[in-house]
């Protein structure tokens, strides 16, 4: 499978510097390393889901909680989970850190990807909520970080779009 | 079974727990019972408190956590009764006010009231403990026996569809919300 390990160990590693305890995750096949290295730390909680929205509550409780939470999740995840983001997330100022793998773009074979790749960062414009692409290996590790800072000096979900010259090795 | 009377009935237990509850009647009875630090009314984003809960024992095991949840709101995450089942989590207790209704957009009939069985939901989806009780002493007795059980509880009560005159209530959102963060930092050590 052409997903690639070295950004996804990148990408791993940037959430434990983060301090990320808790990952929940509904599986794509961008996210299959991230969610195996997950399940094999034994100082990460992976909680796996039905559907992605639940993932907010899940983190809002563990912030909560005084917990560090990250989701990982398709962009069509993302749009499934829209109103518990705003409702809960963005209603309770909670810092959601949010990897949404970025399906859909240039490249993209499947053709079911194609509309949410389309419609991702324009909804992300409308809810208002920051984001960053991860392209590039270098990005990783400085924009996780990043991105979580602003999560919680601003007390708001953040996204990541996990973008396929990162994810993808032709 | 009225629901304020329900949640009368285990108030005592609820102040020595964390507590997470549904928007709407649930939220404003148990402010007008009385307002504790330790609880968290979600009071928007129908479906998550079980969600929230689940994010607060998993990060809190020591806790005992309470989820003041409902009809409509659960048949919106009926998905997460299978993940609160797969992480069954020993400190949880997951109370369902089941009125068969919406109650707070004018009382329009949820699908409990057609046969729609949410402990046996909760049992196919693999919650360890579930079961319905119809009287406040029924509820009393099954809710003190959930929270001394070492498992999972998904305890549905019939309650009447009938509620408070209004849901906005003098505690703002995110004074509850900080609140809340504040006591669970404060008061009770990390596991």
């Amino acid at each position: 499978m052409p997903v690639s390990v070295t950004s996804s160990t990148l990408i791993y590693r940037g959430l434990q510097e983060a301090g990320v305890r808790i990952v929940s995750a509904l599986p794509e096949t961008w996210l299959v390393h991230l969610i195996r290295m997950a399940e094999d730390d034994p100082e990460m909680t992976l909680v796996r889901l039905a559907k992605e929205e639940e993932g907010v509550g899940i983190s809002a409780g563990a912030h909560l909680a005084g917990v560090k939470s990250a989701m990982l999740m398709q962009n069509h995840g993302f749009l499934a989970a829209i109103n518990g983001i705003v409702s809960c997330g963005q209603l309770y100022r909670i810092p959601l850190l949010m990897l949404i793998s970025q399906r859909g773009s240039f490249g993209e074979r499947d053709p079911w990807q194609t509309e949410g790749g389309g419609v991702t960062e324009h909804v992300l414009e409308a809810l208002r909520i920051p984001f960053d692409r991860l392209e590039a290996p270098e990005h990783v590790g400085k924009r996780i970080a990043k991105a979580q800072t602003l999560a919680h000096s601003a007390s708001r979900p953040v996204a990541l779009l996990l973008c396929r010259d990162l994810m993808w090795e032709d | 079974m009225r629901r304020l009377d329900a949640i009368r009935a285990i108030y005592p237990e609820l102040e020595r727990s964390v507590v997470v509850t549904i928007m709407g009647a649930v939220a404003a009875e148990l402010q007008s019972i009385g307002h504790r630090p330790n609880f968290f009314y979600l009071q928007h984003a129908m479906g998550l408190a079980s969600s929230v809960g689940l994010g607060i024992a998993l990060s809190r095991p020591g806790l005992p956590v309470v989820v003041l949840d409902g009809d409509g709101s659960l048949l919106m995450n009926l998905g997460g009764l299978t993940t609160l089942a797969r992480y069954r989590p020993r400190n949880l207790v997951h109370v369902v006010f089941d009125n068969e209704s919406l109650l707070s957009v004018g009382g329009f009939p949820t699908a409990t009231s057609t046969g729609s069985d949410l402990a046996a939901i909760a049992k196919g989806a693999g919650v360890p403990r579930a079961m319905t009780v119809a009287t406040i002493e029924e509820f009393r007795d099954a809710f003190l026996a959930a929270l001394s059980a070492t498992e999972l509880t998904t305890l549905v009560a019939k309650v009447e569809a009938v509620g408070p005159a209004g849901y906005v209530t003098d505690l703002s959102l995110l004074e509850n919300r900080y609140q809340f963060a504040r006591y669970l930092k404060e008061h009770l050590p990390k596991e």
